[in-house]
């Protein structure tokens, strides 16, 4: 299968859903002939046009307010914000506009749009341009969330977030816009709610969003050479959240570690972690452990940075404590 | 007073229009002082003029985006009394089956897409509106009423700026009411309201909002001005709001004087006024019009009955339209 950029997914996702809906428009700044500032766009508006693919002032308050509106009366945007960080200014349009428009109206209204943002650090981007704030919109009921892991998921997800009719976040690693996956050339979307097992293993499962897959399955081959067989899990979107791949494999391997780049406490860690505590609690030989980023703001001295997330072998690290009975007693 | 719709049937409805608002807010008004209603609401009485004389000037397919005071809103884009009151009594046949409740009352069928309880926060969805429009080729237009207070809020500015860039069709429409809260206008606006419009290059308007002719003849302009695509524009509206800031805002002499509502109530009053020209003009006599007011004390008194009459939601309905595609979220 031919191997293409995360980058070049999302290009062909919205080139694909653009040609196929004319509702479908991107919005957002520099988002025309800048591409964005990742090249994410190129070449979208030389076919598309800047009706369709439309560069804004930078005012994301404003460009999201009014993608809600858009979305509310017939089209389907597809909102660009430049870093998952700026999400904080469009708070307002997001949670108390765009995810209640459907339940406010007792159902009569509803704002189908999608907001493609990044999150991940170790960019050197320092405290306002690296942090991963997927576990803020998952809070907000009304809201889809869907954390592609390889250029595969980033198109197969961003095409189906784009036929969904509810508002939808889309979180995409911007260390991975380079990063090569084999993806088809024919058409394909990848359904919500469908959690991949990425590894299979009966020891330990290591439940992993978006970079972390990779991470964890470093981990897994670290621990495999140790005679530890673990289960990696990409859930793909967290909501909605495919608990019951999730809490099957807690069942089968006992053992569960939940690797996640937001910050870690009232995280989406802890969320799973305490999901898989009610639905399995009776199968586990340990607790359940979570690892996020670290409570500190994202640091830019790549000498603090890099030991802010969890890494494959902090992973197996804490695998290999799991396994041997140590962390009950930790915790 | 401005002439302008020379239809006697007009005037006729835009007079009835006035009074249904104002009935309808005497009623809601009751419904709280009898401790009936759940919550707070915020009263349109005063301001009648200023939605009848816009949203006769709009077809049932222009869009209106509405505010936290916006039952005149939505009784003059076409509502009925009865599902009105039902959603203020969070009852199952409310516009909104009672989720909404007075500060996100929606009527979709009519092209109001609801009130908003977040003070300016429906600026971005009117321009959004505007922008489906022009994208779709449709020729609708959109209000976007908003008060005085709302003009503190930034999204003002960021979408007026993007539609004066693109020639959204979006009429801005600041009913200026005096009071931001419970604060004078005049402490919370600096400069001149129009001027901030005109700064992006918009017409802007300053007019007398009691008289709903004037109001009518400067809307159907600027509309049909917006349809060609020369929009946005820009609508102050001097207006007055009789009670408080909602109704339990009832002792507020240490912000406005009693002798202040008086003078508004007994010579500004736009209903009061209009009757005087329809009469004066021989468009209807006494008689018929105290007819037409005790036909409409009548139909908002079977309303207010059926709706205390009318039953809640099944609490069944608690988890539904959180999103459209999941009949309960939490099942």
């Amino acid at each position: 299968m031919r191997e293409i950029t995360l980058s070049q997914a999302v290009n062909e996702a919205l080139a694909e859903e653009m040609r196929r809906d004319e509702t479908v428009f991107i919005i957002g700044e520099d988002v025309a002939e800048a591409g964005t500032p990742f090249k994410i766009l190129s070449g979208l508006v030389e076919e598309f046009g800047t009706e369709r693919v439309v560069d804004t002032p930078i005012a994301e308050p404003g460009f999201m307010g009014l993608a809600v509106g858009a979305a509310m009366t017939g089209t389907r945007p597809v909102v660009d914000l430049m870093f998952g960080d700026f999400i904080y200014l469009i708070m307002d349009q997001l949670c108390n506009q765009a995810a209640k428009t459907h339940y406010m109206s007792g159902g009569k209204m509803s704002a189908p749009m999608v907001l493609r943002t990044n999150m991940g650090a170790t960019r050197r981007s320092a405290a306002q341009h690296s942090q991963s704030l997927h576990a803020l919109v998952a809070h907000i009921p009304g809201l889809k969330v869907a954390m592609p892991s390889s250029a595969y998921e980033a198109k197969g997800l961003l095409k189906t977030a784009i036929r969904d009719n509810n508002p939808v976040v889309i979180f995409e690693d911007k260390l991975m816009y380079q990063d090569k996956a084999p993806v088809p050339e024919e058409e394909f979307l990848i359904p919500f709610g469908e959690a991949n097992i990425k590894r299979e293993g009966s020891d330990i499962t290591l439940i992993a969003t978006s970079s972390m897959v990779q991470v964890c399955e470093a981990a897994a081959k670290i621990l495999a050479k140790e005679g530890i067989e673990a289960e990696v899990i990409d859930p793909r979107t967290i909501v909605p959240l495919d608990e019951d791949t999730l809490i099957a494999s807690a069942k089968k391997t006992s053992r569960v570690i939940v690797v996640d780049e937001g910050h870690q406490s009232y995280g989406i860690t802890g969320e799973i972690a305490g999901r898989i505590n009610e639905k399995a609690f009776y199968h586990l030989d340990a607790p359940v452990l979570r690892m996020g980023a670290m409570d500190v703001p994202i640091p830019f001295s790549p000498a603090l940075e890099d030991i802010t997330v969890p890494t494959p072998e902090g992973v197996a690290e804490n695998a290999r404590k799991l396994m041997s009975g140590e962390m009950i007693h930790a915790a | 007073m401005a002439k302008t719709k020379t239809n006697t049937e007009d005037y006729l409805r835009m007079y009835r229009q006035m009074v249904r608002i104002r009935s309808f807010e005497d009623n809601a008004n009751q419904l709280y002082l009898s401790a009936k209603m759940p919550g707070l609401t915020h009263m349109y009485s005063g301001e009648e003029a200023v939605a009848v004389g816009i949203c006769e000037a709009l077809e049932v397919t222009d869009k209106i985006t509405s505010t936290h005071r916006g039952h005149g809103h939505c009784v003059a884009k076409g509502a009925n009394f009865k599902e009105m009151f039902c959603e203020l009594l969070g009852k199952e046949e409310g516009y909104c089956r009672g989720k909404g409740g007075s500060m996100h009352i929606a009527d979709q069928s009519n092209g109001n897409l609801g009130a908003n309880a977040i003070v300016g926060g429906s600026m971005g969805i009117a321009t959004g509106s505007a922008f489906t429009a022009k994208l779709l080729g449709k020729d609708d237009v959109t209000v976007c009423f908003f008060g005085d207070g709302a003009t503190a809020q930034g999204l003002l500015y960021e979408v007026m700026n993007m539609a004066a860039l693109w020639n959204l069709p979006v009429i801005y429409a600041c009913e200026n009411n005096g009071y931001s809260e419970y604060t004078k206008t005049e402490e919370i606006a600096a400069g001149s309201i129009t001027a901030r419009a005109e700064a992006f290059g918009i017409e802007a308007h300053q007019i007398d909002g009691q008289d709903v002719l004037a109001v009518n003849e400067l809307t159907q302009k600027l509309v049909a001005r917006a349809r060609k695509g020369e929009g946005p524009f820009f609508m102050e509206l001097m207006t007055y709001r009789y009670h408080g800031h909602h109704v339990g805002d009832i002792n507020r002499e240490y912000y406005r004087s009693k002798e202040e509502e008086k003078e508004w109530k007994e010579n500004r009053d736009p209903i009061i006024k209009f009757r005087g020209w329809l009469i004066e003009q021989g468009i209807a006599s006494e008689d018929e019009i105290e007819t037409m007011n005790a036909e409409i004390r009548q139909d908002a008194a079977e309303a207010v009955a059926y709706a205390e009459a009318a039953p809640y939601p099944d609490e069944i309905e608690v988890d539904m339209h959180v999103f459209t595609d999941v009949k309960h979220a939490l099942a």
